[in-house]
């Protein structure tokens, strides 16, 4: 086959996988920004025990690697349980996939969002105190975007990282998109032992970056007028 | 009646007693200076009377109503100490306006807010309206009205506390605290603030100023209160304080600030 005849086979196969791709890192994005709040909370509780667990957790899932966390979590149940609760096939993979994904990338931003509410000064909760405000109020009206300005750029950081970080998910044959490239190095479609189809899954991951790099800072310009 | 009375409040950080029994009272419209040597305890006390501090023991009552009677009623709802918040003001050493907000939005924050969490509310558009038209009034009166719509980070220290007061001011409360107003200002900065608590006193404002600025205090307090490790030490007229103190401890206090 020639490349003229190879090209729109591939980039077929390639948007498909790509496609996956950018599902698994949108359900991630909207599953793990609210999560990580949670377990952020979680870690600056003033009940003791919950602190400590919530930190505990959080250490294991940043201090071990993310392949592995998927590896057991696709495997575990199956392995131990005899009861491989995820169902076969790609949706079962998929779901497996997502909630490794969720999950330690919680753990990740919860880090960022403890930073970014622990440096707000004292002094603005205060204030807010002495006005009459309920704890929610300041939350939401004084803390909040504060908050927000001072984690975007450390964010933005973490997503973009995410965006190459799914393709870890092919350790568990996620049908993503350098799932797709490799498949036409064993053969598939009538096409064997190419490769430049891997390395053209590249330029897919740039372009996304590059648009989420351009949203991203849009968003941090648009905090730039308060310090 | 005194409009304020504070009877025998103790507060410790950590088994280390910093406020030992502190005792006064204040008229309406009276204006109160604390002075003292650093770390004696203004802070606590200013913080204690606005509750941001637990205090260990002690009775406020403002008005006649016991705000706080410590250890006996030691656990009040969150919309009780709110309550009594609101008797309180305090103007911060370091401003701590919300830099997202303008100087007007600043101000009209709070009010908003506690119209949103009542029912009662009249008519909302008539009630926001007459916030903002408070909120301009007072930046008026703070001599700020052409800096409305200024982010906190492009106005002076000066401008920015004058905010602040204006921003405690809407809330009317019956006693504004300060905690060394000008203290984080350039020298050149001092006066304007200064300038518009003296105008607040003059409109007999109750207010409680912990300053460092002996002439001011001197020369704008009704009375002086002289702190000193978590005891006041004595107190009185500017006059009796500043002119003729009996007590030794008052007397090396201030000639600290004459050498300076
Ligand atoms: N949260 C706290 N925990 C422990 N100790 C505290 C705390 N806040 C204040 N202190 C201590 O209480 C003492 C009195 O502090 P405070 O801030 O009330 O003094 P101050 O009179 O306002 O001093 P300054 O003139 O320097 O502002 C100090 O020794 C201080 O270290
Ligand atoms: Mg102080």
């Amino acid at each position: 086959m020639t490349f003229q005849q190879q090209l729109p086979i591939v980039l077929d196969a390639l948007n498909v996988g790509f496609l996956q791709t950018l599902r698994l890192f949108f359900v991630t994005a909207v599953g793990a920004i609210p999560l990580g709040l949670i377990i952020a909370f979680g870690s600056m509780s003033r009940f003791r025990p919950l602190s400590w667990l919530t930190r505990l957790i959080v250490w294991i899932v940043r201090g071990t690697p993310l392949m592995i966390q998927l590896l057991i979590i696709y495997y575990f149940p199956g392995l131990v349980w005899h009861n491989p609760i995820w169902g076969s096939g790609e949706s079962g993979r998929f779901l497996a996939a997502a909630i490794a994904f969720i999950f330690n990338y919680a753990c990740y931003f919860s880090e960022i969002y403890r930073g970014g509410i622990q440096s707000v000064p004292r002094g603005q909760q205060e204030a807010g105190l002495v006005l009459g405000m309920t704890r929610t109020q300041i939350f939401f009206k004084v803390t909040l975007l504060q908050v927000v300005k001072r984690i975007v750029p450390p964010m933005s950081n973490e997503i973009i990282t995410l965006v190459k970080d799914t393709s870890l998910a092919r350790i568990i044959a996620l049908q993503e998109i350098i799932w797709a490239g490799q498949a036409f190095m064993k053969g598939r479609s009538g096409i064997s032992g190419v490769i430049w189809p891997l390395f053209f899954t590249a330029f897919y991951y740039l372009i996304f970056t590059g648009v989420l790099t351009v949203l991203l800072r849009g968003l941090e310009r648009r905090l730039d007028y308060f310090r | 009646m005194a409009i304020l009375e504070v009877t025998n409040i103790r507060k410790s950080f950590d088994k280390t007693e910093i406020l030992k029994g502190i005792d006064f009272t204040l008229e309406q419209g009276e204006t109160l200076a604390v002075i003292g040597s650093s770390g004696s305890g203004k802070t606590t006390l200013l913080r204690c009377l606005n509750f941001l501090e637990t205090t260990d023991e002690g009775r406020i009552v403002v008005n006649g109503e016991t705000l706080l009677d410590a250890p006996e009623q030691k656990k009040r709802s969150d919309r009780e100490v709110r309550a009594a918040r609101l008797h309180f003001g305090l103007v911060f050493q370091s401003f701590n306006l919300f830099p997202q907000y303008t100087a007007l939005h600043n101000i009209m924050l709070a009010p908003q807010l506690h119209l949103n969490g009542r029912q009662d509310a009249p008519d909302r558009r008539t009630s926001q309206a007459e916030i903002e038209r408070r909120a301009r009034g007072l930046l008026e009166q703070v001599g700020l009205a052409d800096r409305a719509d200024y982010y906190p980070h492009q106005l002076s220290g000066g401008q920015q506390q004058r905010v602040a007061i204006a921003r405690a001011l809407i809330l009317e409360p019956d006693i504004l605290c300060f905690d060394e107003p000008t203290s984080a200002l350039d020298p050149e900065l001092t006066g304007e603030v200064l300038k518009v608590i003296r105008s607040l006193a003059e409109r007999h404002m109750t207010m409680i100023i912990v300053t460092h600025e002996m002439a001011f205090a001197r020369d704008v307090a009704d009375r002086v209160i002289f702190m000193d490790d978590g005891v006041i030490v004595e107190q009185g007229t500017p006059e009796q304080l500043f002119g003729a103190t009996q007590q030794e401890r008052t007397k090396q206090f201030l000639s600290r600030y004459n050498e300076q």
